[in-house]
């Protein structure tokens, strides 16, 4: 069956079976960022963003996403790479395979709660496994890129 | 593995009925738990153009339609309102957001799954389930049904004056629960009512109601034998993941603190 969805901001159309998932048809639209982990919901390499709201693109049919909006890491490179610098910074990149979904999860945070404590950070993230950081260097870069956004803001208000 | 061989999104309730009734086809909600089994479907009903995605506080209920998820149950203001943030504690262990985001409350109650943690929370509560053929019936009955081919349309809780608590226990974080307990007090007919409802023993969730008139003063010894009471007339089993011993001795110790802390807030 066809279907037409918004990718990254541009209308796309893709030819895919009726079990196909979301996962494979972005990987096979050139979305290398999207990684297949567990394919059982529980590692969150494979996060997306549809409508504005993270989603694991391994469970998610891709027959069903005609008509929305789906975002990849490609969408949004330059608020990535930002946060990417940070990561890097602490140490919280190792071998880096987990880092799209988790960097798609962190941003959606960052658009959904205002000034997230650490418990809150923590909670929101439970679904991103990461096997090589331990997470303390992840969330130290994730409280200084919420602190240098909000400094950020700050300043553009008082502009 | 699952294999589909259609894929189809009613346009309206009748339809999605009507393609339901063949025995190879299926309704999906979130595709959370249904993608990991095995199966060969040979029509998949999506409910998503349904209007089957609101939380709509109708004055003496609020309706949560089948295909809301759980993280619009977590966030739900008119839940939080009535009992706290009971509700919100049953789903937030449940994976992450981004799962949240996607399993439904239709998958969750509909599938009647051992772990439920979302069963467990509304069994305990004043809760009916809207059926399309066969009406609104309560969910402890929906509970004990054997699955049929009728299509569930939302979850209704009633509005009562009640108190609630939802604990679980998991090997990990995210993990299944290896127990959940839910319980709940208020005045029913006229007498002080609880509710108890235990989840992941490993079976699905069983509801046990006592009349039992507790004052808040209760001592500690006391409200632990009531607590040991309500846990005895559960039964239980074991996995990998804990004995039906350690899981009653958990379930124990969860209503325990649960009724104390219920009978604390009306100190």
């Amino acid at each position: 069956m066809e279907i037409q969805f918004i990718l990254n901001k541009k209308q796309v159309t893709a030819e895919v079976g009726p079990d196909a998932v979301l996962l494979g048809v972005l990987r096979g639209l050139g979305c290398k960022s999207v990684k297949c982990g567990c394919e059982t919901t529980n590692c969150g390499l494979c996060t997306v963003w549809i409508d504005g709201k993270s989603r694991l693109s391994c469970s998610v049919l891709a027959a069903g996403i005609s008509g929305h909006e789906i975002t990849t890491l490609e969408g949004v490179e330059e608020e990535a790479a930002e946060f990417g610098r940070f990561l890097a910074d602490e140490g919280g990149e190792q071998c880096g395979f987990c880092s799209p979904g988790f960097i798609m999860n962190v941003l959606a945070m960052k658009r959904e709660l205002a000034d997230p404590d650490l418990d809150e950070i923590k909670e929101y993230l439970a679904g991103n496994l990461c096997r090589c950081t331990g997470y303390m260097s992840q969330l130290r870069a994730i409280q200084k890129y919420m602190a240098a956004q909000k400094e950020k803001e700050e300043k553009e208000a008082r502009a | 593995m699952i294999t589909i061989g259609n894929y189809v999104k009613p346009k309206t309730l009748e339809e999605a009925y009507e393609l339901n009734q063949a025995r190879s086809s299926r309704v999906m909600g979130g595709m959370m738990w249904m993608r990991l089994g095995n199966a060969r479907v040979k029509t998949l009903i999506d409910l998503s153009d349904l209007g089957l995605d609101q939380i709509e506080d109708e004055g003496n209920v609020i309706k949560i339609g089948a295909m809301c998820t759980l993280r619009q149950i977590e966030q739900c203001q008119a839940l939080k309102d009535l009992y706290g943030d009971g509700i919100a504690e049953s789903v937030r262990h449940i994976v992450g957001v981004q799962f949240r985001n996607q399993a439904t409350i239709g998958g969750s109650i509909y599938g009647r799954f051992g772990f439920s943690d979302v069963l467990t929370a509304f069994l305990a509560l004043d809760t009916f389930v809207e059926l399309y053929e066969g009406g609104t019936i309560r969910l402890s009955e929906f509970v004990r049904r054997r699955r049929d081919k009728d299509i569930l349309l939302s979850v209704i809780v009633r509005k009562s004056k009640r108190k609630f608590r939802y604990e679980s226990i998991r090997q990990t974080k995210t993990d299944f629960p290896v127990i959940a307990c839910s319980v709940v007090t208020g005045i029913v007919h006229g007498q002080e009512t609880w509710y108890f409802s235990v989840g992941a023993r490993p079976m699905k969730a069983a509801l046990l109601e006592k009349k039992w008139e507790i004052p808040p003063d209760a001592s500690e010894e006391t409200i632990a034998e009531y607590a040991k009471q309500a846990a005895s007339e559960f039964t239980y089993g074991s996995n990998m993941r804990g004995s039906a011993g350690y899981r009653k001795h958990l379930a124990e110790v969860l209503i325990r603190r649960e009724m104390m802390s219920i009978l604390a807030e009306g100190r």
